[in-house]
This record gives C-alpha cells, structure tokens and sequence, in this order.
C-alpha cells in the first residue's frame, strides 16, 4: 500500500460534504472527493419501477456503495492521485484525474496517476460498468479540485498578507498579479493543508470555455509502458514462492466430481498436488447475496492441477480423467430452446410487462400488418486475457492480485468461500486485458484462494483459452415474435411483442427481458410487451451494454422492415415516431439531473447528423450490391445513431465498408482521444458480434472452444468510420457501451438494402450468409 | 533437458521439457511477460515474437525447435530503428485500448513493415489478420501502419 493509500487512514482529515481535507502523510494537502456510485434510476424503467427485473445495467454492479478519489499535493509539487476504479482500457483512470486536474488548476505534467488496491469500502465500490463513472464523477471532482485551488490560493493570500481575490493560480503556481509574487503548489501544500475545506457548493467552477485539460486528448500513461511490453496484466504477477494452477470445471455448468485420476496426474513432471473440489451447486442460483445481481460468484466443482509452471500444469490436464455427476441440466440444447421458443410463440404469453392502448384492435383495424420473428444467441465476453488470478493464503489471511472489475464483491465471495473475515483479505487491483462485463464476476478469485489454502503457498490460476469460452457468465440468447400495424397513411399506430427468454424456475435470467421503457414503447399508441419463460441451466451475466446489446437489434430492424413495407424511408419513420411521443414520454422524466431519462429531441439531433453525414439521401445512386443501412439507440445514458454501407461481393461475402455515427454523451468530452477509441471499438465490437459471435449448446455442454469456432471480427477488410459528437447542453457521461447496440441493426439494415436479405438470426454466418 | 537459446541478443540456457512452448519459456522462466497467452493455438498473435526477424506465433514453437534462431521479444524490439518508430506511432495515435495484444500486434506491423516498408491494403490484411483485438483498435492499428509508410524513408 502506498503512503497516501495509508495517509487517510492516519486521519486528521476535516469533511465538509463530499469534501475531506488536511496534511498527508510524509507533507503537504491530502484531499478526496466522495460520490454515489449508483445512477439512482433505472434507464427507462418500467412504470412499476422494477428496474432489477427489468435489467437496470446499473444494478449490475457491486453499487451499494460510494466512490472516493483521493489526490495528495506533496511540498515537491507532485500531485498524486489515487484512481479509484479498475482500468480495462474504458479510460476512466485517466479522465477522472483529468476532470479533478481541471479545476485544480494543476500543470498536467505535475500529475501522476496511481492505481488503488481495493480499500475494503473506504474508497467505496470500486467497481467499473455501466458506464457511470464519468457523469457519477462530474460535478463531484470538478467541485473537489476546486477547493483544493481555492485553499491554495488562500494559503498563499495569508502568506503574502493580500486579499485572496487578488490572487489567482494557473499551472501549479498561485500568484499575485500586482506584486508579482508567485509560489508553487508544492511550496504552499503544508500550510494549505491546515485551513478549512470550502463547501462544495460555494467554490467557483471554471466555465467550459477555460478548460486546458478537459477536452484536450490524453493518452493513458499506462501506454507507454503497453507498446514496449512492460506494462503488467493480472497475468503477469509473480510473487515469491508462487506455484501455477489450471482447474477443469465439469463439462456441464453444475456438475460435480465424483473421482478422479489423481494419483496417474500427480506423477506427471513438476506437478505438486492434485486437489479435488467438490464445489458448491449454487452457481446457478443467485450467489446467495454474495454478489452482484447476475453474477454468481461461487467455486464451481473441479480440479485442480498444481506444478511448477503453468505449461506443465496444462500439459498434465491432457491425463485427467474424470467422472462427472452431471446434474439436472445434462439434457439442454440449443435446437431444444428453440423449439420451445417456437412452441410458447403459438401460445398467449405468460406475463405481461407493458400495455398503451388497444394493441389487438389497432392490429386488426390496421391497413397493412408486418409480422416477424427474431431471434438471438448466447454470445461470450472472451477478453484477451483470459481469466486470472494470484492469491496468497497464509494464516486466516489472503493477499490477492487479481484483473477484477468488481473487488468488493469479489472479496466478498472469497471470505464467504473461505469462511474468513473480509477485512483479512487484500485485494491489488492490476490493469484488465479487457472485461466487457466479464470481470464483474470473481469465479477465478475464489479458485486461487482456494486453491493457496490447500497447498500453504501463493498460486497462479491461469485459465486456458477453452475454459475461458466454455465457462463464462454468458450474454443470453432471446426470441421476439412481433406485428405492427400501420394505418391507411403508412403511420405506425400497432406494436406488439411476445418475447420469449431465460428463467430459473419463476425468475427471468437478469438483463434477459427487454425494458418496459425501450423505444418505440411510448411512441406507439397501440402497444404490447408480453413475455414467456423457458427453464435453462446456463449462468449469466452482463455483457458490453446489457440488455440493449440484443434488443436494439431486434426493435431497430423491425423498425426498418416496417418501413420498407410501407415504402418509407426508414430513418424519415423514426424521426415521426421521436416527433410524437404519447403524454409524458421521451422528456428526460424518470432519472436524475446528472442523468436524465431518454430526451426524444437528443435522439432526432443524432439521426439527423448521421444522415447528413452520411449521404443518406445519395443511397439510391449506390451501385448494386451495396446499400445503406440506419439505426439510432439510447443506450447507458448515450444517444448513437449509426449509418452503415455494406457490399456484397461476387462470391456472396457480406462486407462492411463505411460507417457514419453520431453521439450524443452531452456537452463535454472529457478525453477526445479515448472517446474516439470507445466508440470505434465498441461498433467493430457490435459487428464483431453480428458476423459470427454464438454460443451453443449440446447435451448442455458449450459446443464452442477457441476462436476457430467462436470468431472474432479480424483486421481485414476493416469498415472506414467516421465518428462525430453532437455537443447538447447536458452534463457529460459514459462511452464504453452506447455505440455498441445500434452497431448491429444498423448492419443487417444495410444487408438488406444491399441485397434484399432480411436478417432475422444471428449470426449472419448461422443465418446462412458469408462473411 | 537443458536448451541453450538466444533471446533478444542474450544467450540462456533454459531446463525444460523440450515440447514446452517458447511462450512459456518467456513467460515462466525468462520473465519476458510482455509476450503475451491469448488462445494457445496460433489463431490470436497475442504471443507474436520475432524468430530472425519473421514474425512468429511463440505458442506454436516449441523450445526443442528454437534452435539457432534469434529471438526478438516486444521488450527488445525498440532497440530496432523501425521496431522503435512503430513503437512511437502507437503511442503517438493512442493505438492501444486494454492494451493485453498491442504486443503482438507491434511485432506483426514490424515485420510487416520491415519486409514490405510501403504496404498495399491487402498486405496489411494479410499480416494483421492474424492478430486478435477485442477492443477494435483495428482502425487505429491501421492509421498507424499508413502513417509509417508514408514516412518511410527510402
């Protein structure tokens, strides 16, 4: 633990609000800044409010509690700074210094960026998803590093016996304009650190046109050590002592060991110890409160081989011979889910979410009736560092480095497996080769633990890529039978919706079921959600903007098949739709003042920038085999709206050429550079998914095992992207999930303008197209 | 078994089994981490290194057949005129994202770049196809690969 990650808990701090201050350990001003964590709404909740059912991503997250940033001016000048939340390459630890930077009026380069350890609640979450950290943080942090301004100017005015308004800093320096005096943050810390802390809300913000830091693009200092090989992964730690562990979990999710040849793979070369887990059979039941809704943090049963390097563990996984108890879940498939979702399509839904109007009359008035059924599949996180973790068990204790977007929880789930008191677990938290939700889980955290426990010295669980993609916390797959009606005029006056998903006995799987609120509900005045359940044994988790990440493919490519039947334009439709809400909806209602509920006018501004940037009216002079395709979703507080331009090749190869996007995540990019990559990344991710990412399952057995059969997009043949940001006069918020849901109807939009194929399934490649 | 290899101008004896992947010689027993385990298989380049300048997947080579090779690592690459510019261009245009295959993916553009200095589309296709980004840095990854073909000086 570094000296300022123990310099709060030396205490002397003085609050004020949100705000503490006073003398760090070793010299100078210690200030921290504390702020909910949670969002405090469900992004489009249903009436009845029940965002946890509905699959609130903020829910996903362990968010019951605060996040604090700490920052430490020492009497040399250095401001460090304490990043609260794990690094995955979102980007957050940079722009959240940046945002406190700001307005403390620090010279960028006097800034170093430090990564916390987990500090047990003290520093609150910690967690990273959702994207909320930037609008959570916004106001908090610009407030914070304006009082420590304030207090250094104020130390410097007492110095120098002048009023402090005559005094004013820039670059790490307060000076005295009139008699040219001028002293360094460094040298003005320590007596800084003795004065009272400013309310808030009583501090002076800078106005948005006197940024230097916010707005200007800067690259994570992290970086430098990425492109020269030196920048440390959880993967990558090594402590003294440390033996390598693989551990094979059952063919089936909650299958249990019944024997296995321990004493045949404990002869193999350099392996230690054999050790059998039997497991607990509540992974698929919830994590009985040790975790974050979704996520089931439990040690599933296994074994574990331990050797002296990883290689030689993995190779002895080649004589392992296990029989399993399979359990209840042995008989799922995949053709058997869908030929359940087909069978629950003939009959009348099972519950219903969302009624307006009189959506069976209106369907049977209607001039003309679009009917359609979509369907999509489990789909998996895969991050390129697969699964990770060193723990070190010594007396009652466990030091544990782990790439983990979720500490708290995890820790949590470590002293429930264990049986050991939370606060006797330390938990270093090293950059992520990725999470995209992944990480929220602490499964591997739990087997390291275990597995120190048994053999009295530090291990590293390193999952191989098989296990990786045969045992994830996966995205789930979901049916939607749909009609709309449209009126004489070609309006859309019906929508209706039986959606058919995955539930453990009475209780859909989290993120599953689409949101009372997503659009076109509230601008269709004739409309139905209804829903029906089937009974599966898969675990689930969230993946990159859960929930949206399916949904929006299914409502914003029914919307383009509605269109093109009634001979419309498909983004003209949209915009009449966004035009006339129903009473009460698409005005911001239902969230808060950092984030509002969905703005219809937020959504009308993206689509009409993306189809002028996008030649959208110039779509019909493309040659043949190419089209346009357009999609627009508000999705974790941020508006995108995409247009895609596909090609179909001579020998039939679907292919991506050109995509045009404009978001709307307020009026403020905190790091330009980073906002970019985000949204760049999040599209190719969208069609990553859309092209060939899907899970199956036989004889409930994942069927897929590396990326020669759960493919990733490639760098060929790679779309041109042009990215722009609508500037609206809303505080800023979060990038790492809203591109990515209108990225795939925005695709199969434009296949079909291509070619005239309607994509319905996904994958395109199971759908019988080439890619 | 007790292999001699030479690994970024440095000659190491190694004892290991002669079918232990060169990843893992790196990894585990030279502490050279910034090649990094994606999928074991040679299907994501996250374990790209360089065997006399071609760029190699190290999962797939195992230590007995290292042979007389040179072994260039992403730790070493810089001390190369290009493997330092390449290493430049990444930074410079924010290439990386979580950043766990960008050294993979800068030992497959130095190779590329070192036998092909002014790469058509389809040659950076066919040399960079092979290495995974979950992220979708792919378009930074080739802004990165022109901008250093422009500047190629003859």
């Amino acid at each position: 633990m570094s000296a300022m990650q123990m310099s709060w808990a030396a205490g002397g701090m003085t609050r004020r609000g949100f705000l503490t201050a006073g003398a760090a350990v070793g010299g100078g001003l210690l200030l921290s800044a504390t702020w909910p964590m949670r969002r405090g709404f469900a992004q489009g909740a249903s009436p009845a409010g029940d965002a946890a059912k509905a699959g609130d991503p903020g829910q996903a997250v362990d968010g019951a509690q605060p996040v604090t940033l700490y920052a430490r001016i020492s009497p040399t000048g250095l401001v460090t700074i304490l990043a609260p939340n794990p690094e995955m390459g979102q980007g957050t630890k940079t722009a959240l210094p940046m945002i406190f930077a700001e307005e403390l009026d620090v010279a960028w380069k006097d800034v170093v960026i430090e990564m916390a350890d987990y500090l047990g609640g003290k520093m609150g979450s910690q967690s990273s998803g959702g994207s909320f950290s930037t609008p959570g943080a916004w106001l908090p942090l610009r407030q914070a590093g304006a009082a420590g301004r304030q207090m250094l100017i104020s130390a410097a005015a007492m110095r120098w016996a002048v009023p402090a308004a005559e005094c004013s800093a820039a670059e790490s320096v307060v000076r005295h304009a009139s008699s040219g005096r001028a002293l360094t943050y460094g040298e003005l810390a320590q007596s800084a650190s003795r004065l009272p802390v400013p309310e808030p809300g009583a501090v002076v913000l800078k106005s948005e046109s006197a940024f230097k830091i916010i707005g200007r693009s800067v690259v994570d200092p992290d970086k430098a050590r990425i492109v020269v090989g030196r920048q440390p992964f959880g993967i990558d730690v090594k402590v003294p002592g440390m033996k390598y562990a693989v551990f094979q979990k059952g063919p089936v999710f909650d299958a249990e060991v019944e024997s296995a040849n321990v004493d045949e793979v404990k002869s193999s070369p350099g392996v230690s110890h054999v050790l059998i887990f039997k497991g607990a059979r509540r992974t698929l039941e919830g994590g009985a409160g040790h975790s974050a809704p979704g996520i089931d943090d439990a040690l599933r049963g296994g074994v574990a081989i331990v050797a002296d390097t990883w290689w030689r563990a993995q190779k002895a996984r080649g004589k392992l011979r296990v029989r399993w108890n399979e359990g209840a879940h042995a008989g799922d498939s995949t053709p058997s889910f869908d030929a359940r979702a087909h069978a629950l399509f003939a009959q009348p839904a099972q519950q219903e979410v969302r009624v307006d109007g009189d959506p069976e009359r209106a369907l049977a008035g209607a001039a003309q009736v679009i009917r359609a059924a979509y369907s999509y599949p489990f789909i998996a996180h895969v991050p390129m560092e697969p699964q990770n973790c060193v723990a070190a068990y010594r007396d009652g204790r466990v030091e544990i480095w782990a790439p983990t977007q979720n500490p708290g929880a995890g820790r949590r789930a470590v002293a429930a497996a264990l049986g050991i008191e939370p606060e006797h677990i330390t938990i270093h938290m090293i950059r992520c080769g990725g999470g995209f939700g992944r990480r929220l889980a602490n499964d591997y955290m739990i087997e390291a633990a275990s597995i120190s426990r048994e053999i009295g010295a530090p291990v590293k669980v390193l999952w191989a890529r098989e296990d990786e993609i045969q045992h994830d916390f996966y995205r789930p797959g979901g049916y939607h039978n749909l009609a709309a009606g449209l009126d004489g005029a070609g309006k859309l006056v019906a929508w209706r919706n039986h959606f058919v998903g995955f539930a453990r006995g009475e209780q859909f799987a989290r993120l599953a079921v689409p949101r009372a609120g997503d659009f076109p509900a509230g601008f269709v005045p004739n409309y139905a959600l209804r829903t029906s359940k089937i009974a599966f044994g898969v675990p689930l988790g969230p993946l990159r903007a859960p929930g949206d990440n399916a949904h929006a493919w299914v409502f914003q490519s029914f919307l383009d098949e509605i269109a093109r039947a009634a001979g419309r334009d498909p983004i003209e439709l949209q915009l009449e739709l966004l035009a006339a809400p129903l009473p009460g909806e698409g005005d911001g209602h239902g969230g808060s003042a950092i984030a509002p509920g969905f703005m219809a006018a937020r959504m009308i501004a993206v689509l009409e920038r993306v189809r002028d940037m996008s030649g959208w009216a110039g779509r019909h002079r493309l040659p043949a085999g190419t089209g346009l395709g357009a999609a627009c979703y508000w999705s974790h507080l941020g508006y995108v709206a995409q247009v895609h331009q596909v090609s179909v090749h001579r020998d039939g190869t679907i292919a991506p050429d050109a995509v045009w996007a404009a978001v709307d995540v307020g009026g403020v990019i905190v790091n330009p550079t980073n906002a970019e990559n985000q949204v760049q990344g999040a599209i190719l991710d969208g069609i990553s998914a859309a092209l060939g990412q899907e899970i199956t399952f036989d004889r409930g057995r994942v069927v897929q095992s590396n990326y020669h059969d759960y493919t990733l997009l490639r760098n060929a043949r790679i779309p041109r992207m042009d990215v722009q940001f609508v500037k609206t006069d809303y505080p800023p918020t979060g990038l790492g999930e809203p591109a990515y849901p209108s990225a795939l109807p925005a695709l199969c939009n434009a296949i079909h303008a291509a070619c005239g194929q309607r994509v319905r399934k996904l994958p395109l490649k199971a759908a019988g197209l080439k890619v | 078994m007790s292999y001699t290899i030479e690994v970024n101008g440095v000659k190491h004896r190694v004892d290991a089994e002669g079918d232990t992947p060169l990843l893992w010689v790196l990894r585990d027993i030279l502490e050279l981490t910034g090649t990094k385990y994606g999928c074991g298989v040679g299907l994501c380049g996250a374990c790209t290194v360089h065997a006399n300048g071609e760029a190699v997947r190290s999962c797939m080579l195992p230590l007995e057949q290292v042979g007389e090779s040179s072994i260039t690592t992403i730790e070493a690459i810089g001390e190369t005129r290009l493997g330092r510019r390449v290493q430049q261009k990444w930074l410079a245009l924010d290439v990386p994202q979580c950043g766990y295959c960008q050294g993979g993916q800068i030992m497959a553009a130095t190779a590329l770049l070192a036998r092909t200095p002014r790469p058509r589309e389809a040659d950076i296709d066919a040399a960079m196809s092979g290495n995974l980004c979950r992220c979708g840095c792919y378009t930074r990854i080739r802004t990165a690969i022109r901008h250093l073909a422009e500047s190629h000086e003859a």
